[in-house]
């Protein structure tokens, strides 16, 4: 379990990180949601089965999706772009 | 004795003058200077044209961040400052890491009574198999009332934010499904077999909150996502039937006043070694642990509304 | 340099992430990663409360066959202040991102730097 998690973390640091270093914003965003899918896996690894149905129902679905409807508001995602509806099958 | 004057004779005078100039009843100069009624301000357009551009102009050479040698070397101040500062941050935190106790040990300061106690007595005395929903709809029952709360008032100054108005809710309707198939016919069919698998879900995660991980948070976003996904595929039209403000406004209303109401209740009677009428219930069993599958059931109602409420209100600003 | 540093790995990298949580907030003028760097700072704040409950070889805190004694769980308090805390993160994104999108149709930009200029330009 220990390897386990070293991975994950090492993985929310690159998350992280490529997060701060991506142009598109809607790169950002899905980087932000595989962050939150990580941490979720993480959640389990410590022991907290709440915390991971929370994070993934909440930090991985809602949030990216309001993010992702106020990119469409903006005008940010191109129209021919795929958008949010492929985030909610994920539900 | 002074001799009596008649008025014409006083009039003459010069003290009758002067009190009627002080009275003002008679303007010495009228008639004997040219006077003009005062003429009303007529702003010139081109000249206020005229100064809005040098004012732009002004503007423009003052704010001109492209030029501005000082604030460029003040911009790579600053970004190498906050680097250097979070560097440092992560130093400090580091150190500070380094002297914790060891994770994973027993003996650390968060392991101490209070924790012992909800293990120990947790589900003798609320009946709840998840120590967790337990603690967070029993001893802390007051904690997540207030976090409910946060979740209303956060729909409400979004609803501020956000609104518009008929008119313009109808310009953001068609603006919204413009560049979208209004019918997909893929994405109506997935919906029609995901929305109930996922709403029976959230149902499912709420009703066993007090028996297994889950509860009224993560269910009610399940339920949330559900109905996002509704709305997705069939549009505003069709939630429109049975989600409308008025349905929100009511469901948030029952759900916060029940969970203060039966929470009230139960902390008067619970407290001051005053019996509870409320049954524990067998642990393990559906209908057991008191008031915390209600509040469950509460609390994911306010949340599956909120969450429905931010997606509806940030695509067309309202229900 | 105390002796855990690497014993205590997790709560190494909620510092980590904390940290570049925070860059993201100094060094963006984009306000949706200003928004993502917060929420990154959120989590690993909750990253580091649930390694403080977190002992190891112990299961999570669902009672399983009427055990109630100490040694057979976890600390339950972190999960629980945590869970409150992921939900309330939540509507705080939400409120953020509202009020970029009022910006967004009063200044049509999200650049910040942006924003303050035009600003500064209307005399406010």
């Amino acid at each position: 379990m220990t390897a386990f998690q070293v991975i994950l973390m090492g993985l929310l640091i690159i998350c992280a990180v490529s997060v701060s270093f991506s142009k598109n914003l809607l790169n950002a965003i899905l980087i932000y949601m595989s962050f939150s899918l990580v941490m979720s896996m993480l959640w389990i690894c410590l022991e907290s089965p709440d915390l991971a149905i929370t994070e993934a129902a909440v930090g991985a679905g809602i949030t990216s999706v309001l993010f992702f409807v106020t990119l469409k508001k903006i005008h940010a995602i191109d129209a021919s772009e795929p958008d949010a509806e492929e985030e909610k099958e994920n539900e | 004795m002074s001799k009596k004057k008649s008025t014409e004779e006083y009039q003459k005078t010069f003290a009758f003058r002067f009190f009627r100039w002080l009275s003002g009843e008679k303007d010495p100069y009228s008639g004997k200077v040219e006077m003009h009624p005062q003429k009303e301000y007529q702003p010139d357009p081109e000249a206020a044209l005229r100064r809005e551009k040098e004012h732009d102009a002004i503007m423009d050479k003052v704010y001109d961040t492209e030029h501005n040698k000082w604030l460029h070397l003040f911009h790579r101040l600053y970004q190498a400052t906050s680097i250097l500062f979070c560097l440092f941050l992560i130093a400090l935190l580091l150190v500070t890491v380094s002297h914790l106790p060891a994770i994973g040990s027993v003996a650390r300061p968060v392991n101490n009574e209070v924790s012992e106690r909800y293990i120990e007595k947790g589900l003798e005395e609320t009946g709840a198999v998840n120590i967790v929903a337990g603690m967070i709809l029993d001893y802390r029952a007051f904690d997540t009332l207030g976090e409910s709360h946060v979740l209303f008032v956060a729909t409400i100054t979004v609803l501020i934010l956000l609104r518009l108005n008929k008119t313009e809710k109808d310009e953001a309707d068609v603006n919204d499904r413009r560049f979208e198939p209004k019918n997909d016919a893929i994405l109506q069919l997935v919906a029609t077999f995901l929305v109930p698998v996922i709403i029976i879900f959230g149902i499912y995660i709420i009703l066993n909150g007090h028996l297994g991980p889950g509860g009224g948070f993560s269910g009610g976003a399940v339920i949330g996502a559900g109905l996002v996904l509704y709305l997705n595929a069939f549009g505003f039209k069709k939630t429109e039937q049975f989600f409308t403000e008025k349905t929100y406004k009511w469901i948030c209303f029952f759900s916060l006043s029940f969970y203060c109401l039966a929470k009230s209740y139960s902390f008067y009677t619970g407290a001051n070694q005053l019996h509870s009428v409320i049954p524990k219930g067998t642990p393990g069993a559906i209908l057991s642990s008191g008031l915390i599958l209600p509040l469950n059931i509460a609390v994911g109602l306010v949340v599956a509304c909120t969450i429905y409420a931010f997606y509806a209100m940030f695509r067309k600003g309202g229900f | 340099m105390g002796p855990n540093l690497f014993t205590n790995y997790g709560e190494a990298v909620s510092a980590i992430l904390f940290c570049i949580g925070f860059t993201n907030l100094l060094l963006q003028t984009n306000l949706i990663k200003k928004i993502i760097g917060l929420n990154i700072m959120d989590s690993a704040i909750y990253l580091f409360l649930a390694e403080k409950g977190y002992i190891a070889g112990r299961v999570a805190p669902i009672v399983v066959n009427g055990v109630t004694s100490t040694e057979a769980y976890i600390n339950p308090i972190p999960s629980g202040l945590v869970l409150t805390g992921i939900v309330v993160s939540v509507s705080v994104t939400a409120l953020m991102l509202s009020l970029t999108i009022r910006l967004y149709t009063r200044y049509h930009t999200l650049d910040l730097d942006e924003i303050s200029t035009q600003l500064k330009k209307e005399g406010k």
